[in-house]
């Protein structure tokens, strides 16, 4: 039977299932309003989603390896993912609990009304942070040192290629891929908080300022946005960073220090926007009238009374930003012009170990050495987005 | 129970013991205690009380409703002998819309501004199966005609924003009209409207509901108002039921403690004062001022004088002026010709070039009290900021100023200089706007509509209040408002105004005795009164084309 007319068969499956599962719960339950009222469309997608998930289980319990012998890779990652997944659901409900019966009032108050997901989110940033900031500590060696096997799998099994030493394996020219990892967070994590702070303190006072004056002064810094929104962001990054390059060394400031201001200037023309629209609904209020007219200055008016109100949309903001700008850092690593070697960075540790994953099918352990460096990047990702999808939400006061 | 299909029963709507929760900081309050609501065929029931009275909660339940966050806890509510608590989605869709509707109290934040007003119009009466859209066209066209929208018959073909807010409210209730319910409700349906514009909706709702003998609930905190619409009132409390009458007894003889005061509100009148010597300085004196916004004028040539420890008010309705006049005074927006000055000297036109002095002489307290208060500061910094500013006072003596100055506006200082302005309630929150407008020790305040977006007795002990600090701090206030009510009780001068222009001023008896302007006298005659008669009467003496906007237009 073809993969197609499998497919058909089991939608069709599904589909009579949906139409099955709410009659027998209406008969079963005597029309619970639930049941009762549940639209067609509800009720195939809870069959659809028990199908997946007995499929993910049968999945779950295929071989790791044929009968010849060879592994079955895409088994073997998929269990990774499940027990990661479980691993850090527990993970964060234990956190979780912990913050609702340690603390202030007022932090286990808001444990209290907390997703998983959220609660996760913020023991990611808190491990990483704490990474970053022991990186010298914690790390088992130098970022920059060069041992003599090479290429050693992670693992630390020396019967499968790895070295009990290097916990991670070691890269093309032996450095030990663990202290890279952890020295990439605090390269790539402190120099994308470092821009991602300096683009908001640019496009926030620009934004303000240009909400509170109006008039001929906003029509120049928005149009001047304009014009650098206008051009690709990557692509215009990549232009400022090789000329940045040949600058650097006449001028002997680092070139991350290029880095750093390029894209945030380039990162700041987003916050100017959100912050200068943020502001206009906020200075037509009553109380700025009020402030105005008892002869306060501009930085009163912006800090004291504009700032406080704009806090939520801005935190928000912070945390998508710090995304797209540690994104950047790392794609512009990737192509070569972000953060030189020998500084460790997960941008860098991607592209050198990208041939890696051809080997997928024959040793799931080499494939996973590019996945680490893309994994640290996608979870202090997902983490952050979590923590900010919460706090729209709270900040929205919606319920339920 | 839903099995009893009582259609016979001789009430349409039948609530019984009705407990309402809210969901807020993780525990269910109770919104309402046990009440029991009856509507019989064709009978308007008037729900009135003050705000958080659990009124809009009430009526929606009747619909089987609940917003988000809010449940039905216990009780019956029962529609035609339907029970709406534990009839299916699939009865509840076809009651909602075809034999129940909604009229909702802002029309202009109801409709959708994407579709033009018909096409909203037919889609309940096409989506019920009760007509289809050609036919639903032709019974919108005559709703619009028996409810007087001026072009009945091309009305509907615009936009909501293209159409005023009266003529919006009533675009609604023909909307509502459209299948033919049993039952409307209307939540404060005219609370947003100005007072002659309120009259054309009160006369055509009213109209209407007989005509196709519909029963309605009336939401709705105006006394006045409801005495016109309703055969029964209801008074709610605190989510707890006060008493229940017909509206004449109940406007004769009200029972209840709280009934009374609430019927007491508009006897609150100060005494006249004298007229200022012919030759003292005014405080403030507005002279031939015209301003415009861009290249149109809005102000022409408008003068008045306020004096020392006197209440001018300046009354019209929407777009007549009144706030553009306050702007020009405090400088927000610079005449165009005129000027206006300050114990007799000429003040900057523009409050950036006025000196310190200047700013602290001219306070202003606004209508929304929510936008008027810095929601992140505490009390403490929104009335510190300006003694700080002006007095020059910190730490402990800035803390002492403050704690005087909520003294001063009756509420103790312990308790509130530390709250956030979202822990007040819209009362207080306008008292802390005065205790600002104090705080820089000014002689002249503006009063903004501060009374409108407040319940009437709350109102009205700002109203006492403001009168109390007059008297105690010689301050002389202009007060711009739209409610003769207000006027009455505090002013002592009265300038009205319309479309720019003062149409009359002179002290508030002379004001308030014919001959009036004609203007004048429409304003006058369109404040509801709390006689339960007052709006037949009026018909009967006026016309229908007479009253509300229609009269307006009348006189250009």
């Amino acid at each position: 039977m073809s993969g197609f007319l499998t497919l058909v068969v089991v939608l069709g499956l599904i589909a009579a299932g949906g139409w099955l599962f709410r009659l027998i719960g209406q008969k079963a339950t005597n029309n619970k309003p639930f049941f009762r009222d549940m639209s067609y469309a509800v009720a195939f997608g809870y069959v659809l989603a028990a199908a997946v998930l007995v499929f993910a289980i049968w999945y779950y319990f295929q071989p790791v390896a044929n009968e010849q012998g060879v592994a079955n890779a895409g088994v073997i990652f998929f269990r990774w993912a499940v027990q990661g997944l479980i691993f850090f659901a527990i993970l964060a409900w234990l956190f979780r609990l912990l913050g609702r019966t340690v603390g202030t009032a007022w932090s286990k108050k808001q444990f209290r009304s907390m997703p998983l997901t959220a609660a996760f989110g913020i023991l990611m940033i808190l491990v990483y942070a704490f990474l970053a900031i022991f990186a010298g500590v914690l790390a088992p060696y130098g970022q920059e040192e060069i041992f003599q096997q090479v290429n050693a799998l992670p693992g630390g099994n020396a019967a499968t290629g790895g070295n009990p030493d290097h916990l991670l394996g070691t890269d093309q020219i032996g450095r030990d891929l663990l202290s890279r990892l952890i020295y990439g967070a605090q390269n790539t994590v402190g120099i994308a908080f470092a821009t991602t702070l300096l683009a908001f303190f640019l496009g926030g006072s620009l934004g303000f300022l240009a909400a509170t004056m109006r008039g001929w002064f906003d029509q120049f810094l928005s149009r001047g946005v304009d014009v650098l929104m206008a051009i690709p962001s990557l692509i215009f990054a990549l232009l400022l960073m090789t000329i940045a390059q040949v600058w650097a060394p006449r001028t002997g400031i680092p070139l991350t220090v290029f880095m750093v201001v390029i894209i945030a200037v380039i990162d700041s023309t987003r916050v100017f926007r959100l912050a200068r629209a943020v502001g206009m609904n906020i200075v037509v209020m009553d109380y700025i009238e009020a402030a105005k007219l008892r002869g306060e200055g501009l930085s009163y008016l912006i800090f004291k009374e504009i700032l406080p109100n704009a806090t939520a949309p801005l935190l928000a903001e912070f945390g998508l930003r710090f995304c797209f700008v540690f994104l950047t850092i790392a794609s512009l690593s990737f192509l070569g012009v972000g953060i030189q070697p020998p500084l460790a960075d997960w941008g860098t540790m991607v592209r050198d170990l990208a041939q890696f994953i051809n080997f997928a099918a024959f040793s799931p352990l080499t494939a996973a050495l590019p996945l680490m460096a893309a994994g640290a990047i996608a979870l202090l990702t997902v983490a952050v987005n979590f923590v900010v999808d919460w706090m729209l939400h709270r900040s929205s006061g919606l319920k339920e | 129970m839903s099995e009893t299909t009582t259609s016979e029963s001789e009430f349409l709507v039948e609530m019984r013991d009705v407990h309402i929760e809210g969901r807020s900081d993780e525990v269910w309050n109770p919104i309402i205690n046990g009440v029991d609501l009856t509507l019989k065929r064709g009978e308007v029931l008037g729900l009135i009380g003050e705000s958080g009275a659990g009124k809009s909660t009430m009526g929606l339940a009747a619909m089987g409703f609940c917003r988000d966050g809010v449940r039905i806890a216990s009780g019956s509510v029962h529609f035609d002998g339907i029970d709406l608590l534990t009839a299916s989605a699939e009865t509840k869709r076809h009651l909602l819309g075809k034999r129940i509707a909604y009229v909702a109290q802002s029309a202009a934040a109801s409709f959708n501004p994407a579709h033009k007003l018909i096409d909203q119009h037919t889609e309940a009466p096409v989506q019920h199966g009760v007509a289809d859209k050609s036919e639903s066209e032709v019974d919108g066209i005559e709703l619009y005609r028996r409810l007087r929208l001026p072009n009945p018959d091309e009305i509907g073909f615009r936009y909501p924003h293209q159409v005023s807010g009266g003529q919006l409210q009533r675009a609604m209730t023909a909307m509502a009209m459209s299948c033919r319910p049993d039952l409307i409700i209307f939540d404060e349906p005219t609370t947003a409207l100005d007072v002659t514009t309120q009259i054309e909706v009160l006369a055509s709702i009213r109209d209407i509901v007989e005509q196709f003998n519909t029963a309605a609930i009336y939401i709705t905190h105006d006394l006045a108002v409801v005495a016109q619409m309703a055969d029964r009132i209801k008074v709610l409390l605190k989510g707890d039921e006060v008493e229940e009458a017909d509206t004449r007894t109940m406007l004769s003889n009200p029972q209840e403690d709280y009934t009374k005061s609430l019927w007491a509100v508009r006897e609150f009148q100060r005494p006249t004062k004298p007229a200022p010597p012919s030759d003292a300085t005014p405080v403030i004196s507005v002279q031939n001022v015209t301003a415009a916004y861009g290249k149109i004028d809005v102000l022409h040539d408008v003068s008045f004088d306020i004096h020392e420890g006197r209440t001018v008010a300046v009354v019209g309705e929407s777009g007549s002026g009144k706030s553009t006049a306050a702007r020009c005074i405090t400088g927000l927006l610079p005449p165009r010709m005129g000027q206006i000055e300050l114990d007799g000297e000429p003040l900057p036109p523009d409050y950036r070039k006025r000196n310190k002095e200047q700013l602290r002489q001219v306070q202003m307290i606004y209508q929304m009290a929510d936008t008027a208060l810095n929601p992140r500061k505490t009390i403490g910094e929104i009335v510190g900021r300006p003694v700080q500013f002006y007095m020059g006072l910190t730490g402990r003596k800035r803390r002492d100023r403050v704690a005087e100055l909520l003294e001063e506006i009756e509420l103790p200082a312990g308790q509130y200089i530390d709250r956030l302005p979202s822990e007040l309630s819209g009362g207080q929150k306008q008292r802390i706007g005065i205790a600002r407008a104090l705080a820089a020790e000014p002689k002249f305040i503006i009063c903004d509509e501060v009374t409108s977006a407040l319940d009437q007795l709350v109102a009205e002990g700002i109203l006492r209040l403001l009168a109390k600090l007059q008297d105690e701090l010689k301050l002389s206030y202009m007060f711009i408002t739209h409610d003769l009510a207000t006027v009455k009780s505090i002013a002592d001068e009265v300038v009205v105004m319309k479309d720019g222009e003062v149409v009359e001023q002179g002290p508030k008896l002379e004001m308030f005795k014919p001959p009036h302007h004609a203007y004048t006298d429409l304003l006058l005659s369109s404040v509801p009164e709390m006689d339960p008669d007052w709006l037949s009467n009026l018909l009967a003496e006026r016309g229908v084309e007479n009253i509300g906007d229609a009269a307006v237009e009348k006189m250009d």
